[in-house]
């Protein structure tokens, strides 16, 4: 399960809104171990683009490292689907690379309602997890 | 002195669980056969096709080494090596 304060919900669902048409993406950084997200961190989506995201290599290198030094870890990695359902794509899975972390995905493809969901994704195989927001 | 590459997460099922290891050689792909004698495995994760994976990152110091050389790049004793995963998907 995904525990998530309604702030930092409210962030990933304005960051999308934001960019839409095109992806956003980004990570809630948390103390390593804790399964907490804790530390908004809104990534650029290098690829610009309506169907596909990746975070700049530059800017990731230097998000990563930071969480190395404040001993943290991504909780949450987020990112948009523009015109589709909240369900991790064929790349979405083939590139998940971080075992531990809570993939979020929020759709706007309606405009009056987001869908919000979150997943593990492990060797390929998709596990969808209830989302508790918390105030 | 030796050159440092960090290991991401989801690559240290091949170095044992560490988090950093060492090697040497006087290119990047040097660097990764040499780690590669002790880390079996962990080569074919970087490189497919005598280039470097499109969806993994490796920094020389502070930068993408695609903006470098790629495997080509020359390293020296003191550098650090950092391989990151992309963060990606549709």
């Amino acid at each position: 399960m995904l525990t998530i304060s309604t702030h930092l919900y409210d962030k990933i669902v304005a960051h999308a809104r934001k960019d839409h048409p095109d992806e956003a993406c980004g990570v809630i950084a948390g103390p390593a171990g804790s399964d907490r997200p804790e530390r908004f961190i809104p990534m650029e989506n290098a690829e610009r683009s309506p169907t596909f995201y990746r975070f700049d290599s530059q800017e990731q290198l230097r998000v990563w490292r930071e969480m190395d030094d404040r001993d943290e870890e991504p909780v949450v990695i987020y990112h948009s689907h523009t015109a589709t359902e909240a369900y991790p794509s064929r790349t979405d899975i083939s590139y998940a690379s971080e075992p531990g972390a809570h993939y979020v995905l929020v759709s706007t493809r309606s405009d009056d309602e987001t869908e919000f969901r979150s997943y593990r994704i492990l060797d390929g195989e998709v596990t969808e997890e209830p989302v508790q927001i918390q105030d | 002195m030796a050159i440092e590459v960090r290991i991401p997460t989801i690559l240290r099922t091949y170095t044992d669980g560490a988090k950093q290891v060492e090697g040497s050689g006087a290119t990047l792909a040097e660097l990764i056969s040499d780690i590669e004698s002790r880390h079996s495995g962990l080569s074919a994760r970087l490189i497919d096709g005598g280039a470097l994976r499109r969806f993994v990152n490796v920094y020389l110091n502070d930068e993408d080494v695609r903006f470098l050389s790629g495997l080509d790049t020359p390293v020296k004793d003191g550098d650090t090596v950092t391989v990151l995963p992309a963060v990606a998907g549709g």
